[in-house]
């Protein structure tokens, strides 16, 4: 993981997250942020902690509760060539601004033939397991991901957070981040130990349909993304005393999806797993069991889905916790596959 | 205080009281179980928690007005609204604790309470209680009654298209809907004139022609009265108001806020601008004296007492919980009508 100069520090995943949007700002003029409480604030969730600072309300803008205007208004720019980088502070507000998502960002590369080029990031904050109930809880990856035109990241640690930002904000598409909230290592939000992690100080990127096998195992593929990479290598570690070796595999990406990897997991193990705390139907579980089965149906011995099965998410904690998977429950899975 | 009886000011003391008290005392189950360190998912009340002390003129000089067919919808800061409304304060506390005979048996919490026998709801999503409260007003045009709708919104969301849209949804049709907007002065970190155009949020109503009127001092009897002829406006038919109060936030945006944001002073006007204290200065020249105000403190009390001390005897919701109520018709309880027709006209 280090650079030539071998040069890493621990870093929680909202610092990793800021030092590439830092560097980046630095290095070119045409970098700025927009959402809202970025500024003062910092971003709710710390995704702009001390940018204001450095670069001043002009680059680190707060804006009015108008998301279809300030997402809009990030589509617009970066088609004059700026890259611009918006906020959503809850994906779950999509809904108030999804036509300049849907219609304007992910397709007017494509409906011009090639000829206009929106080289935006919108980032947005993920996910439950904090009794947010269902306006401010979901993980909504299959709702973008199904949109074609939209590159869809999903980093589950500090060193994912840094190298994917670095190559959203180069890239010339549209790059959609979803943090998970539970990752960033907000004060009065405790992550698990797993997200911080070292990160190198100069700036690398990590290339878009490139997953990761965070643990090597023979007997199940577990494949999975955002939080709950974490939750598989816990379940795995739970696995192994029962003598159960199961891979782990981070997607990192949802658009492009590194699909080579994951069959070349499934073709050593013969089991597959997908976990993911978005809705179970038409999602990234079905998805990614969908891919595997055009590739290397022959390979499947079985196959399991772990995912929120298809109800809002509720407030209480009995029911919340029921609902989003967990460790037991992808344990579970897995056994199931064995 | 021209049409103002002693009764109405005892009632929106009553009101604005117990709201006040409520919150102290949510705060400090809030806490429970989030010290020393701050864990938003640990404690009997976990997930966020917005209070609205310093904004109870705006809840209680509006709903005075109101009958129980009469619609309110609220955002995300909604406790003193919904005690002004009239909400069910036991079901609304267990909800707020997550419990089975909750509001919404535990599946909605603070943000998202429901009590329809009130016609009241709220959402936490900025500036959407605003079209829904335009469709309660087409509602009671279309049916021929006089009931009215209220929309509550922040100053921070008279930005977003769901109010603006609504604006002119209800000045088109005219329909019975008032506006209310609490000017708190920030949006989470965000002070007002960063964000906004205008100082005075009740100007939208000027684009669509309508009056717009705004209350600046936080005072209970001043929005009575401004509301009073809004909300008659709507119910003659005479079509929509917006109003904005100006209230002060006395809180962090959510508990657990830090407020780094927000200057020292700023916080200490906050507290000193009380419209509870206000109030009691009106009801002395009334001749309701200390003594009465201090009665109604201590009903507020108990019954708020009450509520906590129900909520929390009841029970949490199985797990299993988490999958009833996704419709009120199942897809399975659906009658087949189905004709037994062939389109393909087979001799089946
Ligand atoms: C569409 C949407 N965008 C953003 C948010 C996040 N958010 C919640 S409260 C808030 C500030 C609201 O300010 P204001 O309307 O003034 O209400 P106040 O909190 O001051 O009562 C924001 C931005 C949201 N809930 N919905
Ligand atoms: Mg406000």
């Amino acid at each position: 993981m280090a650079d030539e100069s071998g040069e890493t520090r621990d870093l929680t995943m909202s610092r990793a997250m800021v030092s590439a949007i830092a560097h980046e700002m630095r290095e070119n003029d045409e970098v700025f942020y927009m959402g809202e409480d970025v500024a003062d604030y910092g971003g709710i969730f710390d995704s702009t902690e001390g940018l204001r600072e450095e670069f001043g309300y002009d680059r680190v803008m707060d804006v009015p509760i108008s998301e279809t205007a300030y997402l809009g208004a990030a589509v617009g720019a970066a088609q004059e060539g700026m890259r611009p980088i918006a906020e959503l502070m809850f994906v779950d507000f999509f809904g108030v601004a999804m036509d300049q998502i849907y219609n304007q960002m992910a397709k007017n590369t494509y409906m011009s033939g090639g000829n206009v080029s929106v080289p935006m990031v919108l980032t947005a904050a993920v996910g439950g397991t904090y009794n947010d109930a269902a306006q401010h809880s979901q993980t909504l990856y299959g709702t973008f991901a199904h949109i074609p035109g939209l590159k869809v990241v999903v980093p589950s640690t500090a060193y994912e957070a840094k190298g994917l930002m670095h190559n959203a904000i180069r890239d010339d598409d549209p790059v959609l981040y979803m943090f998970h909230k539970r990752l960033m290592g907000i004060g009065w939000l405790p992550a698990p130990d797993g997200p911080k992690t070292p990160v190198p100080e100069t700036d690398y990127t990590i290339p878009f349909g490139s997953a990761d096998v965070k643990r090597d195992g023979d007997d199940v593929t577990v494949v999975t993304l955002g939080l709950h990479v974490h939750r598989a290598l816990s379940a795995a570690e739970d696995l192994a005393d029962d003598g159960i070796d199961a891979e782990v595999v981070d997607l990192r990406s949802l658009v492009p999806l590194d699909t080579d990897t994951i069959v070349e997991s499934v073709e050593k193990t013969g089991n597959l797993v997908v976990v993911d705390e978005d809705y179970r139907s038409y999602g990234v579980t079905g998805e990614i069991v969908a891919s595997v089965a055009d590739e290397a149906l022959a390979a499947l011995d079985s196959v399991e889905r772990v995912a929120v099965p298809d109800v809002p998410i509720p407030y209480s904690r009995p029911m919340e916790n029921e609902v989003v998977p967990d460790v037991e429950d992808i344990a579970a899975a897995v056994r199931r596959t064995q | 205080m021209a049409g103002v009886s002693r009764t109405v000011l005892t009632e929106m003391y009553e009101n604005m009281v117990t709201a006040r008290h409520y919150e102290e005392r949510l705060q400090e189950e809030y806490l429970e179980g989030k010290q020393p360190a701050f864990d938003i998912s640990a404690g009997p009340i976990p997930g966020e928690l917005h209070l609205a002390a310093g904004q109870e003129a705006a809840a209680a000089g509006v709903c005075q007005h109101l009958r129980d067919d009469d619609t309110v919808t609220a955002p995300h800061r909604p406790h003193h609204v919904a005690i002004a409304k009239g909400v069910d304060l036991d079901r609304m506390t267990a909800e707020i604790f997550g419990r089975q005979t909750g509001l919404g048996k535990g599946k909605g919490g603070h943000m998202h309470l429901f009590d329809p026998e009130v016609h009241f709801a709220c959402s936490g999503i900025i500036a959407e209680g605003c079209p829904p409260a335009a469709g309660a007003g087409l509602a009671a045009k279309k049916r021929n009654e006089d009931s009215v709708a209220v929309a509550y919104l922040g100053e921070g969301a008279i930005d977003q298209g769901a109010f603006l849209e609504s604006l002119n949804f209800a000045a088109v049709f005219d329909l019975p809907v008032v506006f209310v907007i609490e000017d708190n002065d920030w949006a989470i970190s965000m002070p007002k004139e960063r964000v906004t155009d205008v100082e005075n949020g009740a100007k939208r109503a000027d684009g669509f022609e309508m009056p717009g009127v705004r209350v600046d001092a936080d005072d209970a009897v001043e929005v009575y009265e401004v509301a009073g002829e809004a909300i008659g406006r709507a119910r003659d038919r005479n079509g929509p108001t917006v109003i904005e109060v100006q209230v002060h936030r006395r809180m962090g945006h959510f508990m657990g806020d830090p407020q780094t944001y927000r200057p020292e002073e700023d916080q200490e006007a906050a507290a000193e601008r009380d419209s509870i204290e206000r109030l009691e200065a009106a009801l002395r020249d009334y001749g309701v004296d200390d003594d009465a105000m201090e009665t109604i403190r201590e009903e507020a009390h108990e019954r708020v007492e009450a509520a906590i001390e129900w909520a929390k005897a009841q029970p949490h919701p199985e797990p299993s919980d988490a999958y009833e109520d996704m419709f009120v018709n199942p897809p399975s309880g659906v009658t087949d009508s189905e004709p037994d027709f062939d389109l393909a006209g087979g001799d089946d």
